[in-house]
């Protein structure tokens, strides 16, 4: 399942952005930053305590089941009471939910307090990879299944650069080196000349950033509520 | 210098080139020294770009002071702080003063570097790179438009001949000859049987092979090689050569492994020439010329 890998902040970091706060409302997230450990129960928990430690009143705590979710208004608004007494919300999602919470309130300012790292796959428990930047020109045909945009420190799509050693990278002993991890699956399928192919550079504009994409008018239905 | 790396690569004589690392700063007299020191003794100088991702004075303005004293200038390009608008517009500068060789990276990561949190771009690649100068040659950029005045470059770009796995690393070699690679700079070699067995592989390609040769200074720079750069292999008998060495004599006996290797590279008929990186020591390279016979 593609996850939203995060990161708390440093409590210095964290103290900082509510300085200018007394009473903080706490919204953590059912889904990926639960399973990142990093906005779950148990981390809504520690943060409410060490902020009351600090001085700070809490008026309030909540775990939205998926917090990036269109029901997260729902949510919020069965919790307004205690949220209204609050100064500040402090969300412990990833920027999806941070964004979602803030766009439900014109009136309240949210602080994050997790940084989201990359969208990525829990290989296996307590791991978890980046393995597509959402690129918008797939090479996964040619490269065995295995993306070198995502998997490549440089994202490059012609082979190995220099630093790649014992099939690990120059950046990170602990990180793969996704072209020897291609060039092992090509060689596998019998296919290694794919590797020789020259890649063009690629276009980095498939979707000029800010993505944005319209169903086209035609398919909308009213069905699935896509009807203007 | 008399005549262009190009010409003399395609002499059939055994060429020497050798690097200069720009200062960080823009204090330019040791470097100018160095290269005045060099610029006649060696067929062509290097001039890094950033390397290791440490902010230094730009290549292509070293390279353009190396024309300026006569020498032959390679000018390093890599991919990891321009992208593909920069490093064309680069190119037709170098051009138009007068450089003709470019070796072609696609450049170490910023994170190893002494500016970690700097964007790397790769907007292209080494391969890329190599296409785009054929791509200029031709009279056309990268986005298919007309030039007014197109370049004309001998190009080049490395390999790691001790990479391991050595197969990813040989088809990108593949990639980079068919991409346009006229010449190729070896990453350092110390063990010649290994060396020896890449040139059984590499020959076969329409490309002029130097072997690439790293002055060793200390037995404790040989170990953290080995330990810490991709790719480097210093065979233990040259670590016991060295540290059997008596005190304050380490660095004369690494002067003279380096010219040892380079002398039997050309005895043998090995490959076209040696690139010479003294990393800082540049003043010893006429010394390891003399060892190997070359002067």
């Amino acid at each position: 399942m593609i996850r939203s890998i995060t990161r708390q902040k440093t409590p210095e970091e964290i103290s900082g952005l509510l300085e200018p706060f007394t009473k903080i409302f706490i919204v953590g997230c059912g889904t990926c930053t639960t399973m990142a450990r990093t906005g779950g129960q148990p981390e809504v928990v520690r943060m409410a305590k060490s902020l009351q430690e600090a001085g700070k009143e809490i008026t309030g705590t909540m775990m939205i089941p998926v917090a990036c979710d269109e029901l997260t208004h729902e949510a919020l608004e069965e919790n307004k009471q205690a949220i209204a007494g609050a100064d500040v919300l402090l969300i412990m999602t990833c920027a999806f939910g941070v964004q979602t919470i803030a766009l439900h309130f014109m009136d309240k300012p949210v602080v994050p307090a997790l940084d989201t790292l990359f969208i990525g796959k829990e290989k296996q428990p307590g791991t978890f990879d980046e393995i597509c930047i959402q690129c918008g020109e797939c090479v996964l045909g040619e490269t065995g299944g295995i993306c070198p945009v995502a998997g490549c420190h440089k994202g490059l799509v012609n082979g190995p650069c220099g630093g790649t050693d014992k099939g690990k990278c120059e950046v990170d002993a602990k990180k793969d080196c996704v072209w020897t991890l291609i060039y092992n699956k090509l060689e596998a399928l019998g296919s290694l000349d794919v590797m020789r192919r020259y890649q063009d550079p690629k276009n980095y504009h498939v979707e000029p950033q800010p993505g944005k994409v319209l169903i086209p008018f035609e398919e909308r239905s009213e069905e699935d509520g896509t009807q203007p | 210098m008399a005549r262009s790396l190009k010409e003399a690569l395609n002499s059939g004589k055994f060429v020497v080139t050798s690097e200069i690392g720009p200062p960080k700063g823009t204090n330019l007299e040791p470097m100018i020294h160095h290269i005045d020191l060099l610029k006649d003794k060696v067929d062509a100088l290097n001039l890094t770009d950033h390397q290791s991702s440490v902010m230094r004075f730009p290549s292509l303005g070293s390279a353009l002071i190396v024309k300026e004293r006569g020498g032959e200038p390679i000018l390093q390009m890599t991919c990891r702080d321009r992208n593909r608008l920069a490093l064309q517009a680069d190119l037709m500068f170098a051009y138009t003063r007068g450089i003709r060789n470019v070796l072609c990276l696609t450049g170490d990561s910023t994170v190893v570097g002494d500016h970690k949190a700097a964007k790397g771009v790769f907007d292209i690649d080494s391969c890329q790179l190599l296409r785009t100068i054929r791509q200029l040659e031709s009279g056309k950029d990268m986005g298919d438009n007309e030039l007014d005045g197109n370049v004309e470059f001998y190009a080049g770009a490395i390999v790691t001949p001790e990479a391991d796995p050595p197969g990813p690393q040989l088809i990108k070699f593949e990639k980079k000859v068919a991409a346009g690679a006229e010449f190729i700079q070896t990453q350092a070699i110390y063990d010649l049987d290994n060396f020896r067995r890449f040139m059984d592989f590499a020959g076969k390609f329409n490309v002029k092979i130097l072997a690439g040769i790293v002055l060793l200074v200390s037995a404790r720079m040989a170990k953290f090689m080995n330990g810490n750069v991709p790719g480097i292999f210093v065979p233990q008998a040259l670590i016991d050569e060295l540290a059997g060495a008596p005190k304050g004599t380490a660095l004369k006996k690494g002067i003279e492994i380096a010219g040892r290797m380079v002398r039997q590279i050309k005895e043998e008929n090995m490959c076209a020439g040696v690139h010479i990186m003294a990393i800082g020591k540049e003043e010893v390279v006429p010394e390891i010329l003399e060892i190997a016979g070359i002067s």
